[in-house]
């Protein structure tokens, strides 16, 4: 039985996180771009919460929702994103770029599909050293036009590695409609080509999330090979920090934003025993605990010379 | 010391590194029983099984960046690219990945893998099969580049490549493979990656190249020490880094410098070394320096034309006779 008011709490988490962020934005304090995930939070939490702490996770460019799930600090999320010496990173990678070997995630990733071998290496490795650990790799319905899902897909398939293939499946890249950029319309029917399962499920739903992930986490511990797992969700936000979302209606987003996944696990709290008090306060403290990480963030120092220009080899 | 064909190098080193560490896996297309598209994995499939030796389909940039996450978790891979050429398919874990990891994620993980790739035109390979690319490679931050030139160099370096915590790319040379040289006898024989060599020294004139250029050159240098002319031959060997003490050092002896490479002209490793003996060392400079390269077009399948693009030894003649000349 996953912990379904800590699920809540890490969605609420994230999302508040995201929406500082963009504050953030406005203020000038960030700089780059950021890609946010509000309205998939069910997918990192469910997927994550059905995997153990030792398994490894790979991201892509839309992964704080990832991190976050993960439960990597938030302050030194915050402070990576901000360029501060206290991030994961140093303040090298940012928001597309950010590792923390200690909580096993392997990285966000900036190239679209980049991650997919990365991961498909990752379990290579935990397969060629006989752990029952798994390797998890998040991407999008855009990256699984790369060639690198198909060449991963296929290699981990012929090799049986341990490894989960979770494509979130927000109906578009960047601009670009899945019924546009995917032949099949979705993806899990591409499963079938490299010989190993695929399904679609609703990823509003964390409780379905969970479960779906959860049974493919266990074929493919006991050594049943790669699955793709893909997960039907929305980003409520655009793509990136501006976007006018000139290719999609405000109606279509009305429509989704009326299965907030949020809103979905709140309303099944008091069924599992929760009561109003409780999920109040737990969501308050999600917040409270992003004001912190923000405002330890920004008082946290940048990095020197060194930082910038050494480090490049071991 | 015993002789062995530089393929023969490479092959021994990967036997003893697989061997002496367990980490060690070789990844590439038809490297198991079939022994790689030029025999050099030849004998390993059926020594170490495909444990060790992971025959990939065709899927250059996912077998790369296989090999990255395998390294970062603590694998060692060594990863064979076919032809210089399909390097390209790979650029991207390449530049993106094994080459900045290290960096951008503060120091958290080492990619601890190797690339091996044989450049350069054996003869009629034509356009897609024949480029040196070396100036593709040291433009990437993060990734070390070498180019062994002896059956000595190709065993020593490998090995210490594949003992190296970070990615390196050893740039072999289908012409250099049939090329036999005298190798240590010895499990634990290394090489620095970081070092060029002096594999001819001489006063009046230094020859800098590399990979297959290097014994073309002491050919010439050879041919030139008939006419009293003593040329000091330099073998860059580490392309990235340069080994700038070594190669500073002889020009500042004999004032003259003419670089050899089978890299197109533009934009490459000879180039970069104009540049830093201008900014270093124009003082010490007798002449200016004479670059001998590939023209800077694809590489043609006719040998009569092949020959027509790559640096010839005549070309080289006529460069040191210009420089001698100024
Ligand atoms: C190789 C590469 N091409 C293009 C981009 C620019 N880009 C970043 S995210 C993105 C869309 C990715 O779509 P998808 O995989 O569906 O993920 P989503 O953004 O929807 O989460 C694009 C085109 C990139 N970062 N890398
Ligand atoms: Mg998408």
């Amino acid at each position: 039985m996953p912990d379904f008011l800590d699920m809540y709490r890490r969605m609420v988490l994230i999302r508040t996180f995201e929406e500082t962020l963009s504050d953030l934005f406005g203020k000038g304090v960030l700089g780059g771009t950021s890609h946010f995930c509000i309205g998939q939070e069910a997918c990192a939490v469910g997927v994550i919460d059905a995997a153990r702490p030792t398994d490894w996770l790979v991201s892509n460019h839309r992964g704080h929702g990832h991190l976050l799930a993960r439960g990597l600090d938030t302050a030194k999320v915050m402070g990576e994103l901000m360029g501060k010496i206290i991030g994961y990173c140093r303040g090298r990678g940012g928001s597309q770029h950010l590792c923390a070997m200690d909580k096993c995630f392997l990285g966000t990733n900036g190239i679209t599909g980049g991650g997919i071998p990365i991961a498909t290496g990752a379990a290579f490795a935990l397969k060629y050293q006989k752990t029952d650990r798994i390797a998890i790799v998040f991407f999008g319905d855009g990256a699984s036009n790369q060639g690198t899902f198909h060449e991963s897909l296929n290699i981990a398939s012929l090799w049986k590695l341990p490894i989960l293939f979770v494509c979130e499946n927000n109906l578009y890249g960047m601009s670009n409609p899945t019924a546009k950029s995917c032949a099949s319309g979705t993806i899990a029917p591409r499963a079938a080509a490299y010989a190993m399962p695929g399904a679609a499920h609703d990823g509003f739903d964390v409780q379905t999330v969970y479960d779906a992930a959860s049974q493919a986490i266990a074929r493919i511990r006991g050594g049943g090979g790669p699955e793709l797992l893909e997960l039907m969700t929305y980003r409520f936000c655009g793509h990136s920090k501006n976007d006018p979302r000139v290719y999609r209606t405000r109606e279509e987003e009305e429509e989704m934003r009326q299965r907030d996944c949020i809103t979905v696990l709140e309303q099944k709290l008091p069924s599992l025993g929760y009561d109003s008090e409780t999920i109040t306060q737990t969501a308050l403290s999600a917040r409270q605990e992003v004001a912190k990480a923000a405002e330890v963030a920004l008082a946290a120092p940048t990095g020197g010379l060194a930082d910038a220009t050494e480090g490049v080899f071991a | 010391m015993p002789e062995l064909y530089y393929s023969k190098a490479v092959n021994e080193a990967l036997d003893e590194e697989l061997a002496r560490d367990p980490a060690v896996v070789l990844i590439g297309e038809d490297i198991g029983l079939y022994g790689g598209a030029f025999g050099v994995t030849k004998g390993l499939f059926a020594k170490y099984g495909p444990e060790r030796i992971w025959e990939t389909p065709i899927s250059e940039n996912s077998f790369t960046g296989l090999a990255v996450g395998a390294a970062m978790l603590g694998v060692r891979p060594v990863v064979e690219i076919m032809f210089m050429d399909f390097i390209a398919l790979a650029l991207d874990q390449l530049l993106n990945s094994a080459g900045k990891l290290h960096y951008m994620y503060g120091g958290q993980v080492k990619v601890p893998m190797v690339l091996r790739t044989p450049g350069g035109a054996k003869g009629g390979y034509g356009p897609s099969h024949s480029q040196m690319l070396s100036n593709l490679l040291v433009g990437i931050p993060g990734l070390k580049v070498i180019a062994p030139s002896t059956a000595a160099q190709a065993k020593g370096i490998l090995k210490s490549a594949i003992r190296d915590p970070n990615p390196v790319i050893v740039i072999e040379n289908k012409r250099l493979y049939p090329q036999k040289g005298e190798v240590p006898d010895d499990d634990d024989f290394t090489l620095p990656l970081d070092r060029a060599v002096v594999a001819s020294p001489g006063t009046d004139l230094s020859l800098f190249c590399y990979s297959s250029m290097t014994p073309v050159c002491v050919a010439v240098k050879n041919a030139f020490l008939q006419t009293g002319v003593n040329i000091e031959v330099v073998d860059l060997v580490s392309l990235q880094p340069l080994d700038t003490e070594t190669l500073f050092a002889s020009l500042r002896k004999t004032g003259r410098a003419v670089i050899v490479e089978e890299a197109c002209l533009t934009g490459g490793v000879g180039a970069e070394l104009s540049a830093l003996f201008a900014e270093h060392c124009l003082d010490s400079l007798d002449a200016p320096i004479v670059r001998v390269a590939a023209k800077d077009v694809p590489i043609p399948s006719s040998l009569a034309l092949e020959k027509l693009v790559l640096p010839q030894p005549e070309d080289i003649i006529t460069a040191v006779k210009e420089n001698l000349a100024y």
